[in-house]
């Protein structure tokens, strides 16, 4: 296992320079010009100014290895330029930005996991009875429903009509009093910060514009979970430790509780990796579809507004975020199982 | 399996029948798309005509059945020269992007050693930015319309196919009727195209059918948040973000403007489900491992 995990961090700065080289490449593709954004660090810099100067002063006319060695500096020194949509350098708009975002994951992620876990395990345990085919059609409804639309589906009725969960972050109350002084940010997730202040007004506000996003980020992904723990648990209720479990008399529910469903869920954790990726591209739907103040609406914000500088900032954020959610993913995996420990 | 199995299984499970049945509803529209909803202008068929120029979505009528979006873009006609665009963008994307995936994994698992390790590296790296991500920052910087958005899509759309041809490949090599030819001294070529090619195409081909749906509903994403398709051409996710500013109705009542979501939605929602369905029972039906 140990040498597994040294490969595996081995190849951790070859992936990071490949993506901060693959990202540089999509930014060459710009003009001189349209690169310039992502090298001034306040729009003052601009004004008056002139561009070819500029440019010059930027190297942005040298040949690309030197370019891309400039860059790279940057981005070692938190440096990615000025973001037009943000109004400020964007690693200071992503790091403002961040906690919105794991807050709206942490909350996500509990559920489509667990609920994803439960409905594959009944459906399994209860194979091709008229609640195992109900549940993988509702499933593949909801595979098939693209986010954006279930969103607006969503705030059509629960906001317009109930007006139960009202898009944003927070209401405009609540936004005053986390601004103010009295309020201690400790850890810019708004739940968290509401009970540390006791103030429980606070925490309920918060929770009513989460669950709409978490509902529509969790109808999708519940089919993802539910196909992999379903066929997983259909695969091990098959073994022959489970038909030995069954004749010693053991307890059904004993059976699928403990002997065949702990077994089953070793491969979930295989296609963390590729959920992690999908929810990170729901996340962008979702927060510009619910208005929700994260990276995903930054993200989108400086896409439309064609903010060279921030849409690959959030990019190469994004990525490296990516990268060592892998990298922990790998390496609990192979804790997990025994078979990767031994290859 | 033969193909007669195969597909005589696909039509006596009733859930794939279902989705055979859309998808063929849905070739039939974009094939006669000309005549079902005849464009103004022949040399431009995927620009929306407008019914006028007023702004607020108009409910279905006698001249718009669908009714109008914002803008007065007539639903009923972006929603069957939509289904065009979405079967052009899916076909085109998936196909060749499970073209370079097909021959990046063959040749990764095949040649094997530091072939492959580079290769892996180079598929690792492309997956390391969230695919939807990707794409809005290759289509943001080649500017909008529906061939930059499709080279975004393949750009970033091959690492799955790749990886799976992979590991089916790697399986195969170590049979003996491929051992034997490279006994009898068969070229790379002839093993490769008659030997392995035909007997790992299966799981692909399945993949590529659920990716149908999935392209398609990242395409009508990129649409609906405005680096997709440009204004006015017909497409599902563009005519979706012509209904946000209405989501809300007016006057308390929140349903006022549903078709402008519903419509288009449904349509999208059945393209993806169809494929989806097919998807699903081609993999129960070469799955081994769930047969009783």
């Amino acid at each position: 296992m140990t040498s597994y995990i040294i490969r595996r961090l081995l190849i951790l700065p070859i992936i990071l320079f490949g993506v901060t080289l693959l990202i540089f490449s999509m930014l060459m593709m710009l003009g001189p010009y349209q690169r310039l954004s992502t090298y001034i660090t306040d729009p003052a810099q601009l004004k008056g100014g002139d561009l070819d100067l500029l440019v010059k002063k930027y190297g942005l006319d040298d040949p690309w290895y030197e370019q891309y060695g400039r860059w790279l500096n940057g981005l070692l020194h938190g440096d990615l330029g000025w973001s037009e949509a943000a109004g400020a350098p964007i690693v200071k708009a992503i790091i403002d930005r961040f906690p919105a975002t794991l807050e709206l994951a942490l909350f996500a992620v509990i559920p489509v996991v667990m609920g994803g876990i439960w409905l594959g395990v009944y459906s399994a345990v209860h194979h091709n009875d008229p609640m195992d085919h109900g549940i993988r059609v509702l499933a593949i409804i909801g595979w098939s429903f693209p986010t954006f639309v279930f969103g607006l589906l969503v705030l059509m009725i629960f906001y317009g009509v109930f007006g139960w969960f009202p898009p944003g972050r927070l209401d405009n109350w609540a936004m005053e009093l986390v601004q103010s002084k009295e309020f201690i940010r400790y850890t810019g997730l708004n739940v968290l910060d509401g009970l540390l202040n006791g103030n429980l007004a606070l925490v309920w506000n918060a929770i009513r514009h989460l669950i709409a996003p978490v509902i529509t980020l969790a109808v999708v992904w519940w089919a993802f979970i539910l196909r992999i723990s379903r066929s997983s648990m259909l695969e091990t209720l098959r073994k022959d430790y489970i038909r030995t479990a069954r004749a010693k008399g053991v307890k059904e529910d004993v059976v699928i509780n403990k002997h065949a469903r702990r077994n089953a869920l070793i491969p979930i954790v295989t296609v963390a990796g590729p959920m992690i990726l999908g929810l990170l591209g729901g996340i962008v739907t979702v927060e510009a579809v619910f208005g929700y103040q994260g990276l995903g609406l930054l993200f989108y914000d400086t896409a439309t507004q064609l903010d060279y500088a921030g849409i690959l900032g959030v990019a190469i954020y994004f990525s490296f975020l990516l990268v060592f959610i892998n990298l922990a993913v790998d390496v609990s995996y192979a804790i997990i199982d025994p078979r990767i420990r031994l290859e | 399996m033969e193909w007669q199995e195969i597909l005589m299984r696909l039509l006596r499970n009733k859930i794939s029948l279902f989705g055979l049945i859309i998808i063929a509803f849905f070739v039939v529209v974009a094939l006669f798309a000309p005549w079902i909803a005849p464009p103004r202008d022949p040399d431009d068929p995927y620009e929306i005509p407008r019914a006028g120029w007023v702004i607020e979505p108009q409910p279905p009528n006698a001249r718009n059945i669908f009714g109008t979006t914002e803008g007065s873009y007539d639903i009923f006609y972006g929603v069957v020269w939509g289904t065009r665009t979405a079967f052009r963008v899916g076909l085109i994307v998936v196909g060749i992007s499970t073209f370079i995936g097909i021959i990046v994994g063959t040749i990764s698992a095949y040649y094997g050693g530091w072939v492959d390790e580079i290769i892996m590296r180079i598929t690792d790296i492309f997956m390391s930015i969230p695919f939807l991500v990707a794409a809005m920052v290759l289509t943001t910087i080649l500017g909008k319309g529906i061939t930059n958005v499709m080279i975004a899509l393949v750009v970033f759309g091959w690492m799955g196919t790749a990886r799976l041809m992979r590991s089916q490949v790697l399986e195969i090599k170590t049979e003996e009727f491929v051992r034997a030819a490279m006994a009898l001294g068969a070229s790379d070529a002839r093993i490769i195209m008659r030997h392995i090619l035909f007997n790992c195409i299966f799981p692909v081909l399945i993949q590529a059918s659920m990716r149908m749906g999935s392209m398609v509903i990242t395409f009508a994403t990129l649409s609906f948040l405005g680096v997709g398709a440009p204004e006015g051409y017909a497409d599902w996710g563009q005519m979706i973000s012509f209904a946000r500013n209405w989501i809300l109705g007016s006057n308390g009542n929140a349903l006022q403007y549903w078709y402008t979501v519903v419509i288009p939605g449904v349509a999208i929602l059945l393209f993806c489900l169809s494929w989806n369905l097919i998807g699903d029972a081609f993999r129960d039906i070469l799955d081994p491992k769930l047969q009783n």
